[in-house]
């Protein structure tokens, strides 16, 4: 628990997401670490699920080059432990894949939990599990010191808000916008006021949908986030790559460069404005 | 999910209480723009062949050709009492596309449909309809191209549009309230045949037989009757061409999650799903668009667990044959959804049925017993969407009493 809340201890938090083997395992692997290269305080690992209804077209296309090269949770759990970076891993996956991990008489979603905790998975975001269900996954996550982030959508209201702060920890994922993962060009005018609504939370506030270059990264910085999730525009860059025939090093080497931007933007956007002391 | 508190609280107070008489305006509206009731009719030539009083709820009846109609209009009134300015929705065979097309003209609203590229080719006619309606239909590409891309994009399009936007989601699945909701909507065919059995024979049946694809005609046909312990309910899967799935290409060749799914979560729900053993959902096949979905709502799924309904299936094969037999001795096209329910009664009770085969004085099959005398068969809608679809199959396989299939393939 204490390597996320670490990382959004010093300045804002830049937090990019890869789906785990996109466009395959290997190069995958030199992707992760390029962004821990550039400037990355946790990185969010997408494990792939054949259904991906929280993604836009960039996103659901790298779940399915992930998993047309074979990607399964097992595989996920090898591909985490080979992984040599020193940023604390955060797993974004649906619910299904964690309730049936280990088959039909496996303690659930326990036994998913333990494994990816082994592995040296810090955390969890599952984007199709609504609070009101998430009690046994936040009870495993207690048992094996990981956190369970949430994402709050600008319409999210009312108790559901209540029983989210009541179960979130490491870090609140404040989605910028209605809808589905995506680069965009411009920031949600959305975001200021989603956070504002969430000043009292004792959770870091990490913005994302939509993010892209350094510039939003500062805005949202700016509006007072405690960090930024960016995730269509890397993914862009490995899906660009991939179609050019690019060599792995290469497009490893644009995501370095795109997370240093993204990183340095961000605290960038800190200076800007003078942020509130967190109690 | 950010709307479905603000679904719930709607569901609660005009489904539930009928504030502002919201039911009253829906059975209202279901009588004058639907044409409800429907008939319960004895079908003379079924009962004779299967020994049995055979009555047929003829959902095919309703405007629109299905029992699509009663959720779509209840949903887009739904919609209408919460001020929301747009309809969107997914569909398989088209009839829940359609039948919302048609609510949402019938209340002025402006509508887009979701519908995999596969279906789109194979029920044609309905697309047709649906843009007749004034519904703009959205290809989807990704996957199969059937219902369960269909409902992943719709639910992206309403996750993005939720302030204005209301997805009618067209069976009793997905996340709370919709697989209740979806059910109370689609309770008047239970209301009715209950009622109307009574009326005709005196009695309650023994048995009510409906296919089941997300399960919302089933549910419905089955609603009235749950406390009814003694009449026997049937959940018809479509068993597609093999129960077993074909690893190699993870595709599950039916889509039959009650009888061969497990346990699992998906669209917002916790039910019986076609996965793999890591939980990647499977595609799912059937000959019949509208059951050709990898889950089925959450509540049927218990009802079977729990040993109310029984969940049994068919193949392709015996789906077409039920389509022609009803077609040519009853003059009833049907759908060949509802065509899965009739293949059931031909199994257990057909001439040639392993069930009464051989009158050496052994005992019926237990599912024939379980019949009873007097069978309610759900004919959950219409065929003339699936004319193209059976010629082609019929053409290509050998199904007992279908006529010649080259008179039409010529011209296809
Ligand atoms: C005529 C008909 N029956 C049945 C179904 C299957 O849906 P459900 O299982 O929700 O009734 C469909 C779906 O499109 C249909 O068109």
């Amino acid at each position: 628990m204490d390597a996320i809340e670490a990382a959004f201890a010093d300045g804002p938090a830049f937090v990019p997401y890869l789906a785990a083997g996109d466009p395959d395992y290997d190069a995958s692997l030199e992707y992760v670490a390029a962004l821990a290269r550039g400037g990355a305080d946790v990185i969010e690992l997408g494990l792939p699920f054949s259904e991906p209804v929280a993604e836009g077209p960039t996103i659901q296309a790298a779940v399915n080059r992930s998993l047309d090269a074979g990607m399964t949770p097992d595989r996920f759990f090898a591909f985490v432990e080979e992984l040599d970076v020193d940023v604390p891993l955060v797993c974004m996956t649906y619910y299904n894949l964690i309730y049936r991990y280990g088959g039909e008489d496996a303690e659930r979603p326990r036994a998913f939990v333990e494994r990816a905790a082994a592995a040296g998975i810090e955390g969890f975001v599952v984007p199709d599990l609504p609070a009101e269900e998430a009690d046994p996954l936040r009870e495993a996550c207690d048992e094996f010191g990981c956190d369970l982030v949430f994402i709050v959508a600008p319409t999210t209201q009312g108790e559901r808000l209540d029983r989210i702060m009541a179960r979130v920890s490491g870090y609140v994922y404040v989605q910028a916008r209605l809808g589905v993962t995506g680069a965009k060009a411009d920031v949600s005018t959305q975001t200021g006021q989603s956070l504002d609504r969430l000043a009292e939370w004792g959770v870091p506030k990490a913005v994302g949908f939509g993010i892209s270059s350094g510039e939003q990264a500062g805005e949202v910085v700016a509006a007072g986030a405690d960090g930024v999730i960016v995730g269509s525009a890397l993914v862009d860059i490995v899906a660009e790559g991939h179609e050019a025939g690019d060599d792995a090093a290469t497009v490893a080497e644009r995501l370095e460069t795109k997370a240093r931007e993204l990183k340095e933007g961000a605290v960038a956007g800190a200076q800007r404005t003078p942020r509130p002391e967190r109690t | 999910m950010p709307a479905i508190e603000e679904l719930t609280d709607a569901y609660e107070r005009y489904v539930l209480r009928n504030e502002e008489g919201f039911m009253d305006e829906f059975r209202e509206r279901l009588r004058e723009f639907g044409g409800r009731p429907t008939p319960l009719q004895h079908a003379e030539r079924l009962s004779e062949r299967y020994d049995t009083e055979v009555y047929l709820k003829r959902e095919d009846l309703l405007h629109g050709g299905a029992h699509k109609l009663n959720n779509a209009l209840g949903q887009v009134l739904l919609a209408k009492y919460m001020d929301k300015e747009r309809i969107v929705a997914e569909t398989g065979a088209g009839q829940h596309g359609t039948a919302t097309a048609m609510a949402a003209a019938h209340l002025d609203m402006p509508c887009e449909v979701y519908m995999g590229e596969t279906d789109i080719n194979r029920q044609r006619p309905n697309v047709f309809r649906m843009r007749l309606n004034g519904a703009d239909v959205t290809p989807v590409t990704a996957g199969r191209g059937t219902l369960k891309e269909a409902i992943n994009e719709t639910m992206r399009d309403w996750a993005t549009t939720v302030e204005n936007t209301h997805y009618v989601l067209g069976s009793v699945v997905g996340p709370h309230p919709f697989p209740v909701m979806v059910r109370d909507f689609q309770a008047v065919i239970s209301e009715e045949a209950r009622r109307q059995v009574r009326e005709q024979t005196g009695e309650l049946p023994d048995s009510v037989l409906a296919c089941a694809g997300g399960g919302s005609n089933t549910m419905g046909a089955f609603a009235a009757f749950l406390d009814d312990e003694d009449v026997s309910l049937h959940a018809v899967e479509a068993g597609g061409s093999s129960l077993a799935v074909d690893e190699e290409r993870g595709v599950a060749p039916n889509s039959a999650s009650l009888s061969t799914g497990n346990e699992g979560v998906l669209h917002g729900a916790r039910t019986r799903l076609l996965q793999d053993d890591d939980g990647q959902i499977l595609e799912s096949h059937s000959v019949s668009a509208g059951l050709d979905y990898a889950g089925v709502g959450p509540e049927l799924a218990h009802l079977v667990e729990s040993g109310r309904v029984r969940a049994v299936n068919v193949d392709d094969d015996a789906a077409l044959a039920a389509f022609h037999r009803l077609s040519s001795t009853e003059g009833i096209i049907p759908a060949l959804e509802s065509a899965h329910a009739l293949a059931y009664l031909e199994r257990v009770a057909g001439p040639s049925s392993p069930a009464t085969e051989g009158s050496s004085g052994e005992p019926r099959d237990e599912a024939h017993d379980d019949l009873g005398d007097i069978v309610i068969v759900n004919v959950s809608g219409r065929g003339d969407k699936d004319l193209e679809t059976v010629i082609e199959e019929t053409d290509r396989r050998e199904i007992p009493e279908a006529p010649e299939m080259d008179v039409f393939t010529e011209g296809l």
